[in-house]
């Protein structure tokens, strides 16, 4: 990747960051509509956003985001209430500007929010206090300004000023020549003029100096009233100028010695803390250097114990431990809050509500709970199936439920902790639960199971994420869409994780996603067959055996073993393998499971549990099923990893071709 | 497209280039220096049940696992075993699209050099036991012929690059 990003990409990645704290804000607003803090925050994302947008030629999600950051405008002068409708259009309109920064825009759609917009804030404003300044609310006001001289070479423009001057009411401007130079000693870069703006307008002052926002910090500016209260003298005019600057300016601009504003808006800002972007590759290439160290001081480690110098064994012992550190914070450095995840959910709910008119509630628990990003990253949209499915099968509607004796506002519940070396994510509601004996039926009418077959309850539920199980009859326009369970299913498998479901008819159900803490580090069970030595993740081990002589041979013909009064097919990795050596006198049976299907793998010995770091198979030996990586041992040798559910799959139709032929 | 890509892709076919030179079975084969990451001796190698018979093993090449080819495989030589002037010669190429770093088992690794290409000839299309696809082109060097290999059509490897082909015949 190159050192220079291209600042596009920077303005997408910052944009992002600033609609994602909008949607928070305005989510915040729907619950607490009088919050003065929540409503500046949202106003000042509105405006940044528009500012840097237009700096980076998004001129239409500037004029867009423009007519939002009005409206915020007047809402935080308690001009008009932040009323739910106009917090929803807000909301749409907000996804319509990540569409014009991705280029997707409907524009006709654009059109269609801002007429909407217009209206709520129209109806807003009928809704309001009868507005106090019933009489011709249009005020003249008379700006004098006058930029730094380097303020074209800082890349300022004057004319944009003037321009967004204009578009607050009628406007004469006159330009100051009086500090120009003579021609001879002139800059053509520098910037002499000074200009006297008169503006007529119904618009405060704060919209006038908010036209400044960006220049404000090294300019000659001063705003008065022409008229009426021309009272105002120019110092009371400098005076919330200045309150802004220190206001938007970053806060080691502010007088040393002066403690920061006791504002909430400081108190919001906090939680963000001090951070450092760092490209994913980086991460990994350290990953890998760290990696790297660790063999290296394993090999230090063996030499230092087979060594009598003391010293040697000293230094051996303090790098070891912080090699062992080191390791340790590197995995911490990938992880991060699972609140990054949680935080888009309640957009979904507060839409799903709106669109399914039941009343729900989303309580989210354990937040910080830290797991690896890209499992972040890849969860994300299983988890949104999983709250459609919950919101649209799970809750019942508000007459429903309140038929049911229970309280009319649905709960749906998103949490996060940790139990050893998983995060368990689940969503659970108290909704009416999922029917066993009809996701039974549905099974056996789409010949998924045999009528009538053996099932126990986790096996009927796991039934859900069948490729073809559909409850047809309940899918409405909310869930059909998008990934299937069994997708989710495939997602939560190819992080390796698992899935438990739990529910009760008539309170809910509950289903919680097991995912490992880190993807780049696997428990594993280092095996050796022939030569070779293998790893065997542990979360897929669940016993190991002895394969005795007698088993061994009296198995030839049919490659099953009898545990504990069940059949396993099991697979004999020396012959899987080709090694083409001899099997050793006491072979071991390793018994391997994917959900409910169990293999054993013969293996010629069992060596002992390994924590490994997962590297990728090359180009070359991808597309080998057998193996998910690759790992170096602690003597700098490579072991390759089992692909557990792929090996399961083979043993399984070995076992359903001799069934066939049996 | 990356540098390196066009580097094996679309090489010059004139001037001089500066090459690895290596031996594999008493022929010379060249590679451009700038492909080169890294001379190692022989370091132990781990087999990889199923993979292509050109590359069956991979190393641990600081810290990251690589695959080892075996050229000799592709050029129809004898694979013999490793002797004390074997080196694995690391070069980063692109695979598919991704540049890969690959061991390279060579029998013994001479020396870096120029090249003119004014001297190159395009592989024999007859009388020879090579795959023409494989070789780039021949360039004479006092008295005796340097092979540069064709990387992109070893390292496609045939069941790769014949399953779309399969996919439009059937």
């Amino acid at each position: 990747m190159s050192m220079t990003a291209d600042p596009v990409a920077i303005f997408r990645t910052e944009a992002n960051e600033l609609l994602e704290r909008i949607e928070q804000s305005l989510l915040d607003l729907s619950v607490r509509p009088d919050d003065m803090a929540i409503l500046n925050d949202t106003f000042r994302s509105l405006h940044t956003l528009k500012g840097s947008g237009a700096m980076f030629g998004f001129d239409a999600l500037a004029a867009f985001t423009h007519h939002c950051e009005n409206a915020f405008d007047r809402i935080r002068k308690g001009e008009i209430p932040a009323t739910e409708d106009l917090i929803s259009v807000v909301l749409s309109a907000k996804d319509h500007m990540r569409a014009l920064i991705e280029g997707t825009a409907d524009l006709a759609h654009g059109q269609d929010l801002l007429k909407q917009l217009e209206r709520e804030v129209a109806k807003a404003s009928g809704a309001a206090a009868p507005a106090e300044k019933a009489a011709d609310p249009r005020v003249t006001w008379r700006v004098r300004f006058r930029l730094p001289h380097n303020a074209l070479v800082n890349g300022s423009n004057p004319l944009a000023l003037l321009a967004e001057m204009r578009e607050l009411g009628d406007v004469t401007v006159v330009a100051d020549t009086s500090a120009i130079p003579p021609l001879d000693t002139i800059a053509p870069t520098e910037c002499h003029l000074g200009w006297t703006v008169e503006i007529v307008t119904d618009k405060p002052r704060s919209a006038i100096e908010d036209v400044f926002i960006f220049v404000i910090d090294d300019m000659e500016l001063s705003i008065e009233q022409v008229g009426g209260e021309t009272a105002a003298p120019a110092a009371d005019a400098a005076a919330p100028v200045a309150a802004a600057a220190t206001e938007n300016a970053a806060p080691q601009q502010r007088p040393a010695g002066e403690p920061a504003p006791a504002n909430p808006t400081a108190a919001t800002a906090a939680p963000a803390g001090e951070s450092v972007r760092v490209p994913a590759e980086r991460l990994d290439e350290l990953m890998d250097r760290v990696g790297e160290l660790v063999i290296a001081q394993s090999r230090l480690s063996q030499i230092a114990a087979s060594s009598l110098d003391l010293n040697l064994r000293a230094v051996s012992e303090d790098i070891e431990r912080l090699s062992n550190e080191l390791r340790n914070t590197m995995m911490v450095l990938r992880m991060v809050p699972v609140g990054t995840l949680f935080g888009r959910f309640r957009r979904l709910v507060h839409d799903l509500s709106r669109e399914t008119g039941k009343s729900i509630s989303l309580t989210t628990e354990g937040e910080a709970t830290e797991v690896d990003k890209t499992v972040v990253e890849r969860l994300a949209d299983p988890l949104v199936h999983l709250v459609r499915n919950a919101v649209d099968h799970g809750l019942e509607t508000p007459e429903q439920r309140q038929a049911a004796g229970k309280s009319e506002t649905g709960q749906v519940r998103l949490s996060a902790r940790q139990a050893g070396g998983e995060v368990v994510i689940s969503i659970s509601d108290d909704g009416r639960g999922i029917d066993k004996n009809r996701v039974r039926e549905k099974a056996e009418s789409q010949g998924l199971i045999m009528p009538g077959a053996q099932m126990s309850e986790p096996e009927i539920l796991q039934l859900i994420f069948q490729p073809g199980f559909s409850t047809a009859a309940q899918i409405t326009n909310l869930s059909g869409r998008g990934v299937g369970m069994d997708v989710v299913k495939r997602t939560v498998e190819a992080l390796r994780g698992s899935i438990d479901i739990k529910t009760n008819m008539g309170h809910g159900s509950d289903i919680s996603l097991r995912i490992p803490l880190t993807l780049a580090i696997i428990d594993g069970l280092l095996v050796r067959v022939g030569n070779g030595r293998y790893v065997i993740p542990l979360s897929a081990v669940e016993e190991c055996l002895e394969l005795s002589v007698e088993e061994d041979l009296r198995s030839r013909g049919r490659s099953f073993l009898s545990v504990r009064d069940a059949l396993v097919p099991f697979l004999r990795l020396r012959e899987v393998f080709a090694t083409g050596t001899e099997p050793d006198r006491y072979q071991k049976v390793v018994v391997v499971s994917t959900g409910s299907e169990r293999v054993g793998l013969v293996v010629d010995q069992i060596i002992g549990d390994h924590q490994t770091v997962i590297k990728a198979m090359s180009k070359l030996h991808e597309d080998i099923a057998m193996f998910s990586g690759a790992t170096i041992l602690g003597d700098g040798s490579v072991a390759l990893i089992l692909d557990v559910p792929h090996l399961v799959a083979v043993g399984q139709s070995q076992e359903a071709q001799l069934r066939a032929a049996g | 497209m990356t540098p390196t890509q066009t580097q094996a892709t679309s090489a010059p076919t004139s001037g001089e280039i500066e090459v690895l030179t290596f031996e594999m079975q008493d022929e010379i084969f060249a590679l451009e220096a700038t492909l080169v990451r890294e001379i190692l001796d022989m370091s132990p190698l781990t087999m990889v049940p199923g993979a292509p018979r050109y590359a069956t093993a991979v190393i641990n090449f600081r810290g990251k696992v690589i695959p080892l080819a075996d050229l000799r495989i592709s050029f129809g030589m004898k694979a013999e075993a490793a002797t004390i002037e074997s080196r694995i010669v690391v070069i980063e190429t692109p695979i598919d699209g991704t540049p890969t770093l690959v061991g390279l088992l060579t029998d013994r690794v001479n020396e870096v050099t120029t090249l003119d290409l004014a001297n190159s000839e395009p592989p024999p299309s007859i009388g020879m036991r090579w795959r023409p696809d494989y070789i780039r082109c021949l360039v004479k060097r006092n008295g005796q012929f340097v092979i540069l290999p064709n990387l992109d059509n070893i390292f496609a490897s045939p069941k790769r690059s014949a399953k779309p082909q399969l996919v439009t015949a059937a």
